[in-house]
Order: C-alpha cells, then structure tokens, then sequence
C-alpha cells in the first residue's frame, strides 16, 4: 500500500531521475570528447600543461606509496608464507599484486584525489565565473579546450605513473626481503619477474587506462556541471573524488573478472 | 540598413528542468536599436542575453538571429553568428590563467569570423587590442592578470574584449552591478561612445535605471571626447531608438519608450522607475 502511493506520487521516479539523467549528461559528455578526439584544434600547449600538473605533480605521492605499498605488503606475506616454509616465494607474490591490482588502482586513486578534484575545482570556478560561457561565446568549444587536453593527458601519464609506482613497489619488497628475510636478491628479483605474465601485464596497462578516462571525464563533468558560486564549486570537487574512486573499484572488479575467465 | 530585425524572439521559453526562466518572449529588437532591460533579480534577463547567444536553447517558441532561423541550430553553427555579438557576462567571465592581452586578443584568434594567426598576424592583433584597451583606458594593463585588477577595471577590460571585434550587436549583462557612481557612469558612458561610434545595436541588462536614462538621453560627441544631451547637439543627428524592456519572473510585462514606461501606473513597473 504504502509502496504504492510511493509509486504513484513519482517520488521513487524522481529518485531515480537524477543519477539517471547524470549518468546520460556524463555519457553525452563522453562521447562528445570521444567525438572530437582526432579532430582539429588540438591545443597541444594545453596538453603539455596538463600532462606536467598530473605526471610531475603526482609523482612525489606515487613513489612514496609505491614503495610502502610493496614493503607492506612483503611484510604482510612473509608471515602468511612462513606459516608454510615458503617465504622464498615474497617476490612472487609483492610482484603479481601490485602488477594487476595494487599498482594501478592505488595510483588512480591517488591521481584522482589530485587531479580529478583539482580538474573539478578549476571547471568549477571557471563555470561559476562565467568564463566557460565566455569560451563558447568567443570561438572555443569547451569540450575540445578543456576536456580534451585533460583526457589525452591522464590517458598518457597514468600508465607511465603505474609502472613507476609497480617498480617502486617491488623495490619496497625487495628491501624487506633482503633486510628482514634474508632472502638473497638474486631469488627475490628472479621470481618476481618469473610470476608474470603476458596477461598480467596486459590487465596490468589496460587498468591505468581505463581509470585515466574515469579520472578525466568524472573531474571535468563534475566540474562544468557546477552551479552555485564558490559553495557549488566545492561541492563539485568532493563528487568528483567520491564518484571516480568508487568507478575505480567497479571498474577493477570488472576488468579483473575479464581476465581471470580467459 | 536600419530596421532590419536583427534578435526575433517569437514565445521563446527557456527551461531548467522544473523551472522556466523563460515564458512566452516575444520581442523585435532592430538594427541601431538600444534595448534596456530591467527586472529584478531572477527574473529571467542573463538568461534571455546568453539565449541571445545560443548558449542557452529556447524549450519553445522560435528565435531568429541576423535573420537567421536559429531555434534548432547546432552548436557548431552557432560559432558563425556568436562571432557577430560581443558580450560582456555578468560575472565578468574574464580568463583569469590568461593576461589582460590575451583575455583581449582571444576573440580575435578565436571566432570564426576574425581567426588572425597569433603569429603571422601578431602585429595587426596586438594593433586592435591597444587600440581597443585605449579605448576603455587601460593600455598600460596589457601585461597584468585580470585578479590584479579593480572590479571596476575588469569590467573595463570586459567591455575592451567585447568590442575589439567590432560586432554588430552587442550585449551588456549588468554592467553596472556593485560599482560605485562614478565607475558605473563610465562605464555607462563607454557603452554609449561604443554604440555612437560604430552604432552598434545593444541589448543592456542593468539594475539601475539611471543607466537607462543616460543610453537613452545622451550621445558620444567625438569632437568633445564626452558625452551630452541627445538633444543639444542639434545637428540633426539621428534620435536614439531606445526600447525599454522589463521582465518579470520569466515574462516580458513591459516594452516601450521612457515616457511609456514613466507613466506606466503598474506598481512593479514604478519601483524600476522612480530613483533619480
Ligand atoms: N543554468 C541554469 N540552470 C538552472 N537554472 C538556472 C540557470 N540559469 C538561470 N537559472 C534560473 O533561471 C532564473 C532566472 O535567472 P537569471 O540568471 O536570468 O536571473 P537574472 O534576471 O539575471 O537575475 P540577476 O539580476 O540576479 O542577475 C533563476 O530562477 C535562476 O535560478
Ligand atoms: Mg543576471
């Protein structure tokens, strides 16, 4: 009864109306960005900027997580394999964990603290002082000036940033192996590298990639839809982060499921 | 040409969702023409410029622009007649990553119609953003950012990259709006020297009646360098064809001349009104 009259009020209609008609402004959003990908201007200026904030910017936080992550986390195992007599395998594992998961997902996420919130934050302020409208009013496209830059930018510097990260990483788990395992590096590096393969690299370089489109699009979408001044502005920037992380975690869960059914 | 109808709105309305800025709009507003709106706040004016400016689409109704049929355009093809307006935003809507010189040369490189090369053409751009910062004051600002300026010189800078296109029409959105009276008459006062010089149609959105008096009753002398009564300067210049034009939540609820309005019994239309 009662969820009838919810029905027929609208009210669960209109619940769902907002995230819906977010969700096709983003996809719109997307595809006009995608649309005008190889098309003409290219504002490669403004690329290069972008690519200096997120990759430069990034990489302090990427090589000091990237290092504890991988020492953590030899730490972590090396108690688990003890329990077997096989703390020979840490390389192993610290390499296949931070290859196809930990890697790419604390880096984006990371990068999306960073920079999805600070492309949120600079739409943002850009869309509540007018100058998006001044953009389309004098002769740019926002889309190709703004969103295009960013996207081509992440899309480039988040996988560079994962590699960096997944090397610092093993780096970290090298350091505990050979400081409190006493494992000689020569099996530590060798199995590291023994454990992975093709498949793991490729999940491994997929997974930056389709987070740098997260990161960009959600930054940008949240921040050009921004309304009500300097408080709206702020209230951009927090989506923004919220929203890309958790697309993160699904998209992984995704992307994963793929590849460990093929 | 002169009456030619250059903005047509027939019953526009602009929608957000639930909420219509915009209903019903029907308006002509012509060549040379000067066109003052006056509301209050929220009543649908940045609204009605910016679907001027195709930035916003009409929900209803037909909007002709330059005797185009626009209601349907596709943004693309709006950057084509974009390039016939000059507009100054409320917010001001300066670049502030860019100087005071590209702020002011970006319609120049930017819009369809001009499109100089910022390096072949650099001499001829950097001649008509002098000359159009000359024309506002402030060519010794060139360099600076537009946070290190007054609000008022901003607007000023504003009004420069409005005009440094010589458009046809231009649209002014509360150009006044929290400056001091001196400022705001001269700002006042530039929008007028601008009109006079190139009679160029403006659409003026402000909040003091004050402004619409001067756009209405005064004229630039260039020989003078300020401005005077239309009617001293005798020499059978041409009257000005000012329109005032008020809107109320989203309606148009009045369009005629000063004295049509000053005499107008309505008691929203008086609060506008009266405030020498
Ligand atoms: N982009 C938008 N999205 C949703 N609603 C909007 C948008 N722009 C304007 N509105 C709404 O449309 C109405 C008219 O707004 P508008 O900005 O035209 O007012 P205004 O007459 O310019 O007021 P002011 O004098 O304060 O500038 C307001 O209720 C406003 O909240
Ligand atoms: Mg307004």
């Amino acid at each position: 009864m009662l969820a009838s009259k919810v029905w027929e009020s609208g009210a669960l209609l209109d619940f769902l109306k907002t995230p819906i008609q977010s969700l096709q402004d983003f996809v719109i959003l997307g595809g006009r960005t995608f649309a005008n990908l190889f098309r003409r201007p290219h504002y490669a200026d403004d690329i290069a900027i972008q690519m200096d904030i997120i990759g430069v910017g990034s990489l302090p936080i990427v090589l000091l997580t990237g290092f504890f992550s991988g020492a953590v986390m030899g730490l972590q195992m090396s108690r688990a394999l003890s329990t077997y007599g096989a703390t020979g395998q840490v390389g192993n594992i610290v390499s296949i964990t931070l290859v196809r998961e930990l890697g790419p997902v604390l880096t984006a996420l990371l990068v999306a603290g960073r920079n999805a919130s600070g492309m949120a934050s600079e739409l943002g302020s850009m869309k509540v002082t007018e100058q998006i409208d001044a953009m389309r009013a004098l002769g740019t496209d926002p889309v190709q000036k703004l969103v295009k830059p960013r996207l081509i930018a992440t899309c480039f510097v988040l996988p560079l940033l994962t590699i960096i990260a997944d090397f610092v990483g093993m780096f970290g788990g090298w350091v505990i192996a050979a400081t409190i395992l006493q494992l000689a590096s020569t099996q530590y590096w060798s199995s590291a590298w023994r454990a992975l393969s093709y498949s793991d690299i490729a999940q491994g370089l997929l997974k930056p990639f389709a987070f740098a489109i997260i990161i960009s699009l959600v930054g940008c979408f949240y921040g050009m839809r921004t309304t009500g001044g300097t408080q709206g502005v702020g209230r951009s920037t927090t989506q923004a982060v919220v929203v890309a992380s958790v697309w993160i975690f699904v998209t992984t869960f995704f992307i994963t499921r793929i590849f460990v059914s093929i | 040409m002169p009456d030619q109808p250059i903005v047509q709105f027939d019953n526009v309305s602009v929608q957000f969702d639930s909420l219509v800025a915009l209903r019903d709009c029907s308006f002509t507003m012509r060549a040379g023409e000067t066109r003052v709106i006056l509301g209050a706040a929220g009543a649908g004016k940045t609204v009605l410029l910016k679907t001027t400016l195709g930035l916003y689409r009409p929900s209803a109704g037909r909007l002709l622009v330059f005797g185009e049929d626009v209601t349907r355009l596709p943004e693309k093809e709006w950057y084509d007649i974009r390039s016939k307006m000059g507009v100054l935003f409320q917010e001001g809507g300066l670049f502030d990553s860019l100087t005071i010189e590209e702020n002011v040369s970006y319609p120049l490189i930017n819009q369809r119609v001009a499109r100089l090369d910022p390096h072949r053409d650099a001499a001829v751009i950097e001649e008509r953003v002098r000359e159009s910062l000359r024309f506002v004051e402030l060519e010794h600002t060139l360099g600076k950012f537009p946070s290190e300026l007054s609000g008022g010189m901003r607007r000023r800078v504003g009004i420069a990259r409005a005009v440094v296109t010589s458009p046809p029409l231009e649209l002014y959105d509360s150009p006044t709006a929290g400056l001091d009276p001196i400022t705001a008459n001269n700002i006042v006062s530039l929008i007028v020297k601008e009109r006079d010089s190139r009679n160029t149609a403006t659409m003026m959105v402000t909040h003091r009646y004050q402004d619409g008096q001067l756009m209405a009753n005064f004229r630039y002398n260039p020989g003078k360098g300020r401005l005077e009564k239309a009617s001293e300067n005798g020499s059978g210049a041409p009257p000005i064809r000012t329109v005032f034009m008020v809107l109320n939540d989203g309606r148009v609820v009045f369009e005629g001349s000063q004295a049509e309005l000053e005499s107008s019994q309505d008691s929203y239309l008086k609060k506008f009104v009266r405030q020498e």
